[in-house]
């Protein structure tokens, strides 16, 4: 492997933004026929390198050699020319096309174009090579997500790709589906093809990968086989330090019953069944955190409690009052508190300033036709002083702020209402180390405080910090519940993947 | 490999839009919309300058053209407001035009039904029919579009011809003045149906209501609970349901307020101007509304300002049709205004930059 020359050397890559340094003299070195990862916690730099290699930006310093020789690309064109293809998080499909007519549409060049039957005879000759399965004549939106992720696969071979980049590509894929792609994935480098896998999922990466890059706070760590590191090693490069796996618990008292749901079912965005009989109580003074891959009715059952999703069957009670079929507002009277997956957009206007974010939903019970803006200012200003929010106005549309302070914006809303439950979902996704702390210190104040907090989450280890129990979901089902203190991440894992392990009066 | 300064000019997406920026942006596509227009003057081998001046004066060049150029402006206001709450909520009113021609039909109604009705007790009902019915036009298509997502844009362009229809049915058949010489009118409207003027000028009451009008909506949206919901409700539906305010209701109420203004901007012709209900009574208000709310931000202040100036473009536009222009012309010359105004938007919510290497996010 060492003599032959790498497919892809970048050296000493420089980028930054304003205010920001995202890549700082990183070096990678990709060899053919290997899947390399490219690990790091979000922020740490990784999706600027692949836009680098990709032409989508230049770096400020560094060079790039492909197969050996220096390539300066000016746009993604120049990139596809020398084979690099990347299949993003968020696939650009269009979604009433055909998987045929969508791989057509990128096609410039070629002889294909217009020739459908060609593009056809073409995708059938991948799939057989690469052994997987797609309808060439099923429209986009029909697909699941892991046919999707196939088409742009596909989309990106057709172009001519050897280098083949996949942002994040089992984030949102069932085990299955990822087990799937990762077969895939060591045919095409079986065949010579060179595969960059960025992915923040250590399990992951130690099961499929030849060699692993760890980028932090846009530095490169290192590269190292994956044969001789482990996770411990992993972790420490990617975030500096021991991650500590406990967190001061106080030790209070249950409280008494707030959440209670029996049987309950709801349907999914698209009428597939989201949950199924979901019995579950959240006590307060305890953190209930809920477990499983994403997609399997963690959402769904946030919106349940939250009220912005209808039940199907079942019964939920709030504090001993029946709350099944009540309305979003009178369930925010209650004290539900949601901390949506979607911050922006869902839990926060985004062309709207801070203030109307701050009044969203309290607006109602101020006055009877009026609001005070006065008043909602200087509560506004107070949560930002009280949150550590960093903001340059407070009559600035939110969208300009960043991850962090979004969802401390939105978690200093939630707070600030007093509620008797909190439901958090994924609300440490895509934060630096920083502010994860802060949302994790909040939660747990929260719980500290007597209220109920059901986290949702897929980070085992956060789950394992936090929760006072532990509930696994899988299809919508509860695989079973365990206790931190007596389990261990293998178990829950297994749960996560289907495995039934549900005992007698665990709830 | 494409020219090398395309990749150095990039749009980079605003943060914040500056207000200079707010301002500037229409003005300037306004101006370029009349210079775009002018090149077709001038191909006609007149003066493009001139014209326009001849506009300008007609417009305001006497106290008779600018009486004129309020009058005109009244039915843009009301209509124009009517769009810009709509489009608040993000729903593509398109129908303002039916809307004022069913306002007109209810006001008409009334007044043709009770005619000895003393003024104090008909035109308060001509409004109010006017409102119901209108807003009965711009609630038809909410209902689809909040329960079954059905796209407005197209249901109340298409309400548009029913309701202008229906007027026409009206006035050539079951309506028709007896004593009208076969014009398609009806019957003069009772002394007590007709808007109060002021002083000997045409500029009737209707100019009160538009204002009053504006001053309301302007509070509402600006101060009140619901007023915050609609603004929500316009920057994500999404977000307006996680906080628990209830988007479809708010659909249903708004389009039939919106409805209802334009309404009323029907009432005001019939009552005001025509003084009874006839065939083609709004040369295109309800189209031009749609111009003046997109101009004006959907601001309530800025749209009656807006107005009166597209009265002056209206009233201008038939003081050239002595130097053989045809009235379309103020058409043509409101659609490129519209096409440079909807087209500079990008520069409202981007900022042209450019760098000599690489580029920002």
């Amino acid at each position: 492997m060492n003599i032959k020359t790498p497919v892809v050397v970048m050296e000493n890559i420089t980028k930054s933004f304003p205010g920001i340094l995202a890549n700082d003299q990183v070096n990678l070195v990709i060899n053919e026929g290997e899947i390399h990862a490219l690990l790091g916690e979000n922020g740490a730099g990784k999706s600027t390198l692949m836009s680098i290699l990709t032409g989508l930006y230049r770096p400020d310093k560094g060079e790039i050699y492909i197969n050996g020789q220096p390539v300066k690309f000016h746009s993604p064109k120049d990139a596809v020319m020398k084979g690099i293809g990347i299949v993003h998080q968020h696939f650009k499909l269009v979604k009433t096309f055909t998987v045929a007519e969508n791989i057509l549409l990128g096609l410039h060049s070629s002889k294909e174009v217009y020739d459908l039957k060609a593009v056809k005879g073409k995708i059938q000759e991948f799939c057989l090579n690469y052994g997987f399965s797609v309808d060439t004549d099923a429209q986009v939106w029909q697909l699941s997500i892991g046919e999707q992720q196939r088409a742009e696969i596909i989309k990106a071979l057709f172009w001519g790709a050897e280098i083949l980049i996949l942002d994040e590509p089992t984030a949102v894929l069932t085990p299955q589906e990822a087990a799937e792609l990762y077969r895939t994935l060591r045919l095409m480098a079986d065949q010579g093809k060179s595969i960059i896998v960025i992915s923040h999922k250590l399990s992951e990466v130690m099961e499929n990968t030849d060699n692993i890059t760890v980028l932090r706070s846009g530095k490169g760590i290192g590269t190292v086989a994956t044969a001789s590191t482990n996770e411990e090693e992993l972790t420490r490069m990617m975030v500096g330090r021991n991650v500590l796996f406990d967190v001061p618990k106080k030790n209070i008292g249950k409280g008494c019953k707030i959440l209670k749901l029996q049987q309950v079912s709801c349907l999914g965005n698209r009428g597939q069944k989201a949950l199924k009989n979901i019995t579950l109580d959240v006590f307060g003074g305890e953190i209930v955190g809920i477990a499983g891959i994403a997609g399997n009715g963690q959402s769904e059952l946030a919106e349940v409690i939250a009220g912005v999703r209808p039940l199907e069957a079942g019964t939920k009670f709030i504090d001993g009052i029946d709350h099944t079929n009540s309305s979003v507002r009178s369930l925010i009277a209650a004290g539900v508190s949601y901390v949506p997956e979607d911050r922006l957009g869902t839990g926060l206007v985004p062309g709207l300033d801070a203030v109307d974010n701050f009044i969203l939903k309290s607006y109602e019970s101020a006055d009877r036709y009026f609001i005070n803006w006065q008043e909602a200012k200087r509560r506004t200003k107070e949560a930002v002083g009280d949150f550590d929010i960093k903001i340059a106005s407070l009559s600035n549309a939110v969208n300009a702020l960043s991850g962090g302070n979004l969802q401390k914006l939105l978690l200093a809303r939630e707070i600030s209402a007093n509620p008797r439950l909190m439901v958090a979902v994924y609300p440490m996704r895509g934060l630096d180390v920083g502010a994860m702390e802060v949302v994790r210190n909040l939660l747990m104040g929260e719980r500290d405080a007597g209220k109920g907090v059901l986290f949702i989450s897929e980070e085992l280890e956060e789950l394992f910090m936090l929760s006072d129990r532990i509930v696994v979901l899988h299809e919508g089902e509860i695989m079973g519940v365990v206790q931190p203190s007596s389990s261990n991440i293998e178990t829950v894992g297994m749960m996560m993947a289907g495995k039934r392990m549900l005992k007698q009066d665990a709830m | 490999m494409r020219c090398e300064w395309m990749s150095a000019i990039r749009f980079e997406k605003r943060s914040t839009t500056p207000r200079g920026v707010l301002f500037l942006v229409p003005l300037l596509s306004v101006i370029i919309g009349l210079c775009f227009a002018g090149l077709f003057i001038g191909a006609t081998g007149k003066n493009p300058l001139n014209i326009y001046s001849l506009m300008f004066e007609g417009a305001f060049g006497s106290a008779y053209g600018i009486s004129e150029t309020v009058v005109k402006s009244i039915p843009l206001m009301l209509t124009g407001l009517a769009v810009a709450l709509a489009f608040r909520m993000q729903l593509w009113n398109i129908g303002a035009e039916g809307q004022l021609y069913m306002g007109a039909f209810g006001a008409t109604w009334l007044a043709l039904k009770f005619p000895e009705w003393p003024a104090y007790l008909l035109l308060p009902g001509m409004l109010i029919m006017s409102f119901i019915t209108g807003g009965i036009w711009g609630l038809l298509p909410a209902i689809p579009r909040a329960y079954f997502k059905v796209n407005e844009t197209i249901t109340t362009l298409l309400l548009n011809y029913v309701g202008i229809l229906w007027v026409d049915y009206l006035v050539y058949g079951p309506w028709r003045d007896p004593k009208g010489f076969n014009f398609p009118i009806t019957a003069p409207f009772s002394e007590s149906a007709i808007l109060p003027v002021l002083g000997d000028s045409r500029i009737h009451v209707g100019l009160i209501l538009a204002i009053l009008a504006a001053v309301v909506l302007y509070i509402v949206l600006n101060y009140t609970k619901w007023g915050f919901e609609i603004r929500v409700s316009g920057e994500s539906a999404i977000a307006a349901n996680y906080a628990g305010m209830n988007y479809i209701k708010n659909i249903l109420l708004i389009m039939f307020i919106s409805g209802g203004l334009a309404g009323v901007a029907g009432m005001t012709e019939v009552s005001a101007i025509t003084q009874r209900l006839q065939h083609g009574i709004s040369p295109g208000y309800g189209y031009s509304a749609i111009i003046i709310a997109w101009l004006a931000r959907l601001n309530p202040w800025a749209v009656v300002v807006v107005s009166f100036l597209f009265g002056a473009l209206l009233v201008g536009g038939y003081s050239i049709q002595t130097s053989g222009f045809p009235a379309a012309t103020v058409a043509m010359l409101q659609g490129a205004i519209l096409f440079f105004v909807v087209g500079g938007e990008i520069f409202v919510k981007y900022r042209l930059t450019w760098s000599g290497r690489g580029g920002h996010k």
